[in-house]
């Protein structure tokens, strides 16, 4: 047996108002210009893993990878700080993987191996659709484990795998297309109702024993086929977070669960399911280790963190859908291979170095001492999770940036350390010196076909 | 240990100072044959009586064959280096310790920059391959720090302040405006500086320097064969270099009001040059106003101003060019821009006209001793030169 040990979720800053596209109600959570599957699943792992045990493998599922070749579950794992030993997988194609990588951590947790598993999608419509209004960007994150660390226990599931043109989307192509949805509710909805009904079986529990149920899917008229035939309860289906987030891709139904889990009660038994290309359902039962291993950032927390006012054509020039003027400033330099490596621990990790003679912190990690000189003194220390602030700030408006200006600041960490480095997600009118920060992991930006990560500072979540 | 200098051991005895401007009909060996040119000219020279050159560019070459075949040199030693902002200088200060060991007789320390080629804002340049993790504020960010933090460690109001950094490009260019060589020779409004679009934090388009293209060269000797050359001589009373531990990017102590690399470097300027009241016994300046913040707090810490005095000094007209001591009495990076391998060498070009009497309109009354500021990198992490020079022995 096996259980989710720990979890975490992530939404970006910025929303864009549905109003704003013209396409109803409610909002969608947008990606920054400096966010991507990777760095968000990033921050949803940082909650997830924190007080986890030691990690044997990480599963990283996306629709959107920044690369389409190169392990973008690397880039997590060194950001996490996660084992050398560690196995990886990366799943892809549908949004179902999203949930399929909670199948597979059960699996391998089950076989004797910690996992994190991570979801997370950049969502992109063309402009005017249905996607465009009704896709959200987001990350959630669990850790798989044995019984004893379970917060929720694997206790049912069942698979179905269809080969169906509902949703598709070509290499070469930056928007997905998807079928007439009759035939996809009317394809769908009995298979989703099948997997469903099996994963209660093998779980020996009923529909009525369920205290929530994730309903996602490609098509919502399919998953709603689901409730009406189990007959589900209207307060036993959980808030499909549409009309805050959007449907987030692969990230969707774990967020949906994660959300659950932040107001779940010990003996809750759950039933998650998501439908695309067929089904893949679990049901979990709760422990009472829940209440004591909640993450930091609940769901709701990051929902009411947010601009909400996000113009339209931000959005389609992040997304990179909407050519622009670039500033007069040579465009950056992509960052080379054998300096990343070198640098690895720093760069991803945010690791730092500390003088064992004098205590002084250094970011980046130096060998001589900046106070007293001493050579080869310095340990390691991840300043990552620690506490900083501003220490002087300046808007830059030369700076080449998707968005401007650059706010630059000077950031003074808890214990010792300085570094010059870009604030993000931040209104420039709000800062001040003094004002609270956090560390976020960050895509700087994308030179000569080479993606630049690194950390910002943003204020306090 | 000790920095001993070389005072009064070498002479500065011709110089030559291209325009500064835009020069899109001249490439960067164009530039340095003008410089060049008028240096032998002014010295009364040809290039065969040149011993050894050193050139100093940031970025418009590569070695001392840009030089050598530029002039077509007689196979002579071209040392080609570079030290941020601070490159021109630099190239003078290597120079000058040539021909003081006695290894060469005659020499020529010439910069360049070609800075209008890019077709960029802003200074830019190309960095070895990295990890990309380095800072990208840009100049005008990294010094636009200064201002919130001197406004708030001496009280300061930042409406103030805002009026002494306008008053100090003001100056600057109400001094270029008298300078045939300048790229701007135009006075501008107080109210025109201060409206200027924002460029970064406080500072608008009117607080930084400009980008232009130039070249300057010096021809050095020892100060027993001035005479050979000219009749007015200036001499090196003291050259000074610091490069910092940028200590301000990793210790939460320092506070973006001082560049210790100044203290450091005029510090010991003053020592070896035997000045011990700058304030006093400097006659003029031409300092690295790269952003006006820069010269506000580069007055302090040169000692031409009492700390925390500064922004009253430059209210008071102290360092205008009619005032007491004058700085930036060319107009300064402000009104020729900072074509970064010239710009040291324009410096000192100023310093040339103004200890021989030859400055025109912009002539200072009898000046003694003169003092040239470079500086490169950023507030925190810096290098820093300063030479005092003067127009008599002792």
């Amino acid at each position: 047996m096996a259980g989710i040990t720990a979890y975490g979720s992530y939404l970006p800053y910025n929303r864009l108002q549905r109003a704003a596209l013209g396409a109803g109600k409610g909002e969608r959570t947008v990606a920054s210009y400096d966010e991507d599957s990777v760095s968000m699943a990033v921050e949803a792992g940082r909650d997830a893993v924190r007080g986890a045990g030691e990690i044997g493998a990480l599963i990283f599922a996306t629709t959107s990878p920044p690369y389409a070749e190169k392990l973008n579950a690397a880039t997590i794992a060194a950001a996490l700080g996660l084992p050398a030993g560690l196995r990886t997988l990366e799943l892809g194609s549908s949004t179902r993987m999203g949930l399929g990588a909670v199948l597979a951590g059960a699996d391998a947790a089950a076989g004797g191996t910690r996992a994190l598993v991570v979801a997370a999608d950049v969502v992109i419509g063309a402009p005017g659709g249905a996607r465009e209004s009704g896709g959200g960007d987001a990350a959630a994150a669990f850790v798989t484990g044995p019984d004893a660390e379970a917060i929720a226990r694997f206790i049912g599931r069942a698979s179905a795998t269809t080969e169906i043109l509902d949703v598709w989307r070509l290499p070469s192509d930056p928007f997905a297309k998807q079928w007439e949805e009759r035939f996809g509710a009317e394809t769908l909805g009995p298979i989703a109702v099948d997997v469903a009904t099996r994963a209660l079986k093998s779980a020996g529990i009923g529909p009525a024993d369920l205290k929530a149920v994730v309903l996602d899917g490609t098509n919502p008229r399919a998953v709603a086929v689901v409730a009406e035939a189990l007959r589900l309860k209207p307060e036993q289906l959980a808030d499909p977070l549409l009309g805050s987030v959007g449907r987030a891709g692969s990230a969707h139904a774990g967020l949906v669960l994660a959300r659950v889990l932040d107001r779940a009660n010990t003996g809750d038994k759950l039933l998650v399911l998501c439908c695309a290309d067929g089904a893949d359902a679990v049901v979990l039962e709760v422990t009472d280790r829940l209440a004591q291993h909640r993450p930091l950032h609940s769901v709701d927390r990051w929902l009411g963190a947010k601009r909400a006012d996000l113009p339209y054509n931000n959005y389609l020039k992040w997304r990179g859908i909407l050519p622009f003027e670039p500033p007069r400033r040579p465009e950056p330099e992509r960052p080379a291979a054998p300096p990343m490596r070198r640098a690895d621990h720093w760069k991803y990790g945010f690791i730092g170095s500390r003088c064992e003679a004098c205590g002084t912190g250094h970011l980046p990690p130096q060998r001589v001492c900046v106070k007293c000189a001493a050579v080869d003194q310095m340990r390691e220390e991840r300043f990552a999770d620690k506490g900083c602030k501003v220490a002087t700030y300046t808007l830059d408006h030369l700076a080449y940036t998707l968005q401007p200006p650059v706010v630059a600041a000077i950031v003074d960490f808890a214990g010792g350390g300085r570094l010059s480095c870009e604030l993000t997600d931040v209104d420039p009118k709000e800062v001040k010196i003094g004002n609270e920060l956090e560390m976020t992991f960050r895509r700087l930006y994308t030179g000569q076909g080479v993606h630049n990560y690194f950390w910002k500072a943003r204020p306090k979540r | 240990m000790a920095s001993r200098g070389i005072k009064d051991r070498v002479a500065i005895v011709g110089m030559g100072c291209t325009p500064f401007g835009e020069h899109w009909d001249k490439g960067a060996e164009d530039l340095l044959v003008d410089a060049a040119t008028d240096a032998y000219k002014s010295a009364g020279v040809t290039p065969e009586n040149v011993d050894a050159y050193w050139l100093g560019t940031m970025g418009s070459g590569v070695s001392g064959l840009m030089l050598s075949e530029a002039l077509k040199l007689d196979y002579k030693p071209v040392t080609r280096l570079e030290n941020m902002c601070a490159t021109g200088s630099e190239a003078m200060r290597n120079a000058a310790y040539a021909v003081a060991s006695g290894a060469y007789d005659l020499v020529m320390a010439i910069g360049v920059e070609k800075l209008k080629d890019s077709g960029y804002s802003g200074l830019t340049g190309s960095r070895p391959p990295s990890d990309g993790t380095d800072s990208s504020m840009t100049a005008p960010a990294t010094f636009s720090l200064l201002a919130p933090a001197y406004a708030k460690k001496y009280g300061v109001d930042e409406a103030t302040l805002k009026q002494v950094l306008a008053r100090i490009a003001w100056k600057n260019h109400k001094n270029g405006a008298k300078n045939p060589k300048a790229q701007f020779r135009k006075e501008v409004s107080l109210e025109k500086i201060c409206a200027s679009p924002s460029v970064a934090g406080m500072l608008g388009v009117f607080d930084c320097s400009g980008v232009s293209d130039g070249s300057a060269a010096a021809l050095l000797c020892r100060a027993e064969d001035a005479h050979k050359y000219t009749q007015h001589p200036i001499y090196l009373k003291a050259l000074s270099f610091a490069a910092g531990p940028a200590e301000g990017y990793f210790s939460q102590d320092y506070d973006f009001t001082t560049f210790p690399e100044v203290v450091a470097s005029s510090t010991d300027a003053y020592k070896q040059a035997g000045v011990t009241n700058p304030r006093e016994q400097i006659s003029m300046a031409e300092v690295h106003d790269c952003f006006t913040p820069t010269e506000l707090v580069l007055m302090e810490d040169m000692g031409f101003s009492p700390r925390g005095q500064a922004w009253k000094d430059e209210q008071e007209g102290r360092f205008d060019l009619e005032g007491p001591q004058p700085v930036n009495p060319d107009g300064g990076l402000k009104s020729f821009g900072h074509p970064i391998g010239a710009s040291g060498l324009r410096m000192m070009y100023e310093m040339w006209l103004q200890l021989r009497g030859e400055a025109g309109p912009r002539q200072i009354k009898n000046p003694k001793l003169g003092l040239t500021h470079n500086l490169g990198g950023a507030p925190g992490r810096c290098v820093s030169f300063v030479s005092i020079v003067g127009n008599s022995l002792g």
